[in-house]
């Protein structure tokens, strides 16, 4: 007689509580595929973990979000944050799309420039630019953000040397009415910083004041943040027009707008509470329409928007290594993604989901990564069906920040891989080994030997 | 290992443990490895069964029931051994 199937022992507490109001399920959906190919047969030509980015969704994104604000403002230009994720291939996506560059840096510069980006559309943001970066950037006549006065001087003495006019804008901070307050960037608007700056440039012959920038915080929730910081900036052009007959350029909304993560502590998941493209791009442009800017002088808007654009597009894969029970009896399962590649989990739930049919009990699961470090932990507390070792696990929403923050810590950085619109895999960045990590280190001569 | 005494199983796999108040569910072979634990076989004679009546590799069957024992066990429904 043939044997019957097995199936898992299991028993479970019945838990008489009160349901959730919201009657969410704990029904965990698996992810099979990736833009058509099996994310075993992924893992099984890259290994694990694998770093797995859908240029289709990038594009599908970025054009989203180019709608929405070139519905309703003549003027719009993005400039792809590179800090959000500056492989390449995947800046070369939103450079085909028409994207310029936004940089913090000499290396971020020197990478928008080898990707073919002329240096007049590359935006040259952040506090920390040496003055060997700043000739560069003067020279490449990019727009330079100033983030304060002494970066404000050593422009104004380097300009005559170099022989060229550099083309720069404020970077301002203000009051948009959430919290936290970001003030540390740039100039402030409401105790007048702001306006002192535009006064010492307006008169400098080697300074040309283009724009006005601000960035007022990171996973903005509030669009209305928007529409005070449009307003503040807007109420400065008109300023500048009235007191030196200038016009300003480009206003520069920097970047902020949330990405559908969940954030840890967050009551609801961020599918439901992050606004749309639609709801920013209203919340901006209404407020420069609505503004006393003269209609046939309004300037062009910038966006620098990197973690709605890219976060969605990005998925990482890995494997379960064990299976263990900690000391009250919950589940843990141990898998081969660390803090180390997934920089983001100490600040977002991320959504992990098993990859295939698994079996349909779930349990209160913690999930570990493999670093032999107690902060190595992916979810502290996740419904969770119980996989075996050598299962697959996909988690979703990794596109930004990863993958420029990551660390070489303990294990090598993974293979990326990008999908492309024909759903053709190509290694975008290849793993590390045991030979890359090793070719900057240097050994001295008495310490070649060793004596065991 | 021996289940506690007072505990009462139903035919559709409800538990109820008077001591405490529990209740919990098992699905079929939860069911089963109960019902050989409460009729006072051994760990050694539960696995022999199976494996004789189910398509299952001795070494996974042995990670589940070890699996299976410690959740008992913290659900404090084995005598103290």
């Amino acid at each position: 007689m043939e044997k019957l199937r097995f199936e898992r022992p299991v028993i479970t507490r019945i838990n008489a509580g009160v349901p959730d109001k919201f009657g969410r399920g704990a029904n965990i959906q698996s992810i099979s595929t990736i833009d058509d190919i099996e994310v075993s047969e992924l893992i099984a030509n890259y290994g694990s973990p694998l770093f797995v980015i859908s240029e289709k969704k990038i594009r599908a994104t970025y054009q989203e979000a180019v709608s929405a604000f070139k519905t309703r403002y003549p003027k719009i230009q993005f400039a792809w944050s590179y800090k959000t994720n500056y492989l390449n291939a995947v800046c070369k996506v939103y450079h085909q799309e028409g994207s310029w560059a936004e940089v913090v840096s000499g290396f971020e510069f020197e990478k928008a420039l080898a990707n073919g980006v002329p240096g007049n559309k590359i935006l040259f943001n952040g506090p920390d630019k040496s003055d060997e970066d700043l000739t560069m950037a003067i020279s490449h006549e990019a727009l330079i953000h100033i983030d304060h006065f002494d970066e404000l001087y050593s422009i104004i003495a380097l300009a005559p040397k170099i022989g060229k006019k550099a083309k720069v804008a404020i970077r301002i901070n203000m009051d948009t009415g959430i919290y936290p307050r970001w003030d540390r960037f740039g100039f402030n608007y409401e105790n007048g910083e702001a306006w002192t700056a535009i006064n010492k440039i307006m008169p400098e012959p080697d300074l040309d004041l283009m724009g006005l920038h601000t960035h007022i915080g990171t996973y903005i929730l509030t669009p209305n943040a928007y529409t005070v910081a449009a307003d503040k900036l807007a109420s400065l052009v008109v300023r500048i027009k009235q007191k030196y007959d200038h016009y300003i350029k480009y206003l520069d909304l920097g970047g902020g707008f949330a990405s559908k993560n969940t954030l840890k502590g967050a009551y609801l998941p961020g599918t439901d509470t992050c606004p749309s493209f639609d709801d920013y791009a209203e919340a901006i442009t209404a407020a420069l329409i609505n503004s006393d800017i003269q209609h046939d002088h309004m300037p062009t808007l910038f966006l620098e928007t990197g973690r709605a654009l890219i976060d969605d597009a990005g998925y990482l894969l890995g494997t379960v290594l064990a299976n263990k029970r900690l000391a009250d009896g919950r589940r843990s399962l141990v898998i081969d993604i660390g803090v180390n590649n997934l920089f983001t989990s100490f600040w977002y739930d991320h959504q992990i989901v098993p990859a295939g049919i698994v079996h349909p009990d779930s349990e209160d699961t913690t999930i570990y990564g493999p670093l032999c470090m107690n902060i190595d932990v992916i979810r502290n507390a996740i419904q969770f069906p119980v996989l075996e070792k050598g299962n697959q696990v996909v988690i979703k929403r990794v596109g930004a920040y990863n993958m420029t923050q990551w660390l070489q810590f303990i294990t090598y950085r993974p293979n990326v891989v990008m999908i492309d619109e024909n759903g053709k895999s190509h290694v975008i960045r290849e793993n590390e080994n045991h030979a890359t990590m090793n070719e900057l280190e240097r050994v001295p001569e008495h310490l070649k030997e060793i004596y065991l | 290992m021996k289940l506690k005494k007072n505990i009462a199983i139903s035919e559709s796999g409800f538990l109820f443990d008077p001591s405490s108040g529990d209740s919990f569910n098992l699905n079929k072979t939860g069911q089963q490895i109960v019902k050989m634990l409460s009729e006072g076989k051994s760990e050694n004679a539960i696995i022999r069964s199976i494996l004789e009546e189910f398509k299952v590799e001795k070494h996974t069957l042995q990670r589940y029931l070890d699996d299976f024992y410690s959740m008992l066990r913290q659900f404090n429904l084995i005598e103290n051994e």
